[in-house]
């Protein structure tokens, strides 16, 4: 790891956590410069992908890390789960379209929140969502 | 953590102390339905300027919790939502429509006597 990098895990086990990740999300954020509505913005896009895991997943874990590409830096958030996984990703990436009795706003809100999102998913296997928000 | 909620002449006031788990909102639901009731009530602040972020789930439950106190016959004025929350809140798509908003708890206030045509002494 780079000096002044930093990793942060949170396991995902029930709704209490996604406080502790979307938390811990903003303290990184302010800490590695991101200011303004982009530590809130950073801290919803976790709260909608955490409660992802907890909704159909139950057991996951949120890793909230600071990544550097040509210089730049982003605050990388991985939402990790090895729950059901999900048919029809796109399906799930419309918005409004969801399979519990959520609002179907959660991935489709954490991208639009986000500047980069990337979604996989096996069935069986579980879900991988990596987002990134870069520093301005 | 516990909402407190305080009765202010037909007014109830449900000041939010702490960043709030699912559990605690939906707790805030529950105790705010029975209140409504036992003061008889006509309108409901809910103070939010101490959330950190209000995501869908919360939104949902601040909605539900307005229309279901409005079936009781009591308004609801959500107050106090932070610029950055409201910013992350467009962008996630979220809106709280049919809800009543205002700035503070002084615009929360003056936001319930007019809709309910009277003053809260």
């Amino acid at each position: 790891m780079k000096p002044g990098a930093e990793e942060v895990h949170v396991p995902i086990n029930s709704a209490g956590d996604i406080v502790t990740a979307r938390q811990k999300g903003r303290a990184l954020a302010t800490l590695l410069g991101f200011s303004g509505s982009d530590p809130t913005v950073v801290a919803a896009a976790i709260s909608e992908v955490a409660r992802n895991i907890v909704n159909h997943a139950r057991h996951g874990e949120i890793i909230i890390e600071s990544v550097n590409q040509n210089g730049r830096q982003a605050i990388q958030v991985t939402a990790r789960d090895e729950g059901p996984g999900i048919p029809d990703v796109e399906q799930a990436m419309q918005y409004g379209y969801s399979t519990s009795k959520g609002m179907g706003v959660g991935l489709p809100g954490a991208k639009w929140l986000m500047d980069e999102f990337d979604i996989a998913s096996q069935v069986g296997k579980g879900t991988t969502v990596t987002m990134k928000k870069w520093l301005r | 953590m516990h909402v407190p909620i305080l009765k202010q002449g037909g007014y109830l006031i449900a000041s939010i102390q702490s960043v709030l788990s699912d559990a605690d909102l939906l707790q805030l639901r529950d105790d705010l339905a029975d209140r409504v009731g036992q003061f008889r009530s006509r309108g409901v602040i809910i103070d939010v300027t101490v959330l950190d972020v209000i995501d869908s789930f919360a939104t949902r439950t601040l909605r539900g919790i307005a229309h279901m106190l409005k079936l009781r016959g009591a308004e609801t004025v959500i107050v106090g939502i932070q610029p950055e929350v409201a910013f992350a809140m467009v962008q996630l798509g979220l809106t709280l429509e049919g809800v009543g908003t205002a700035l503070d708890l002084e615009e929360g206030l003056a936001f319930l006597d007019t809709q309910t045509k009277r003053g809260s002494k």
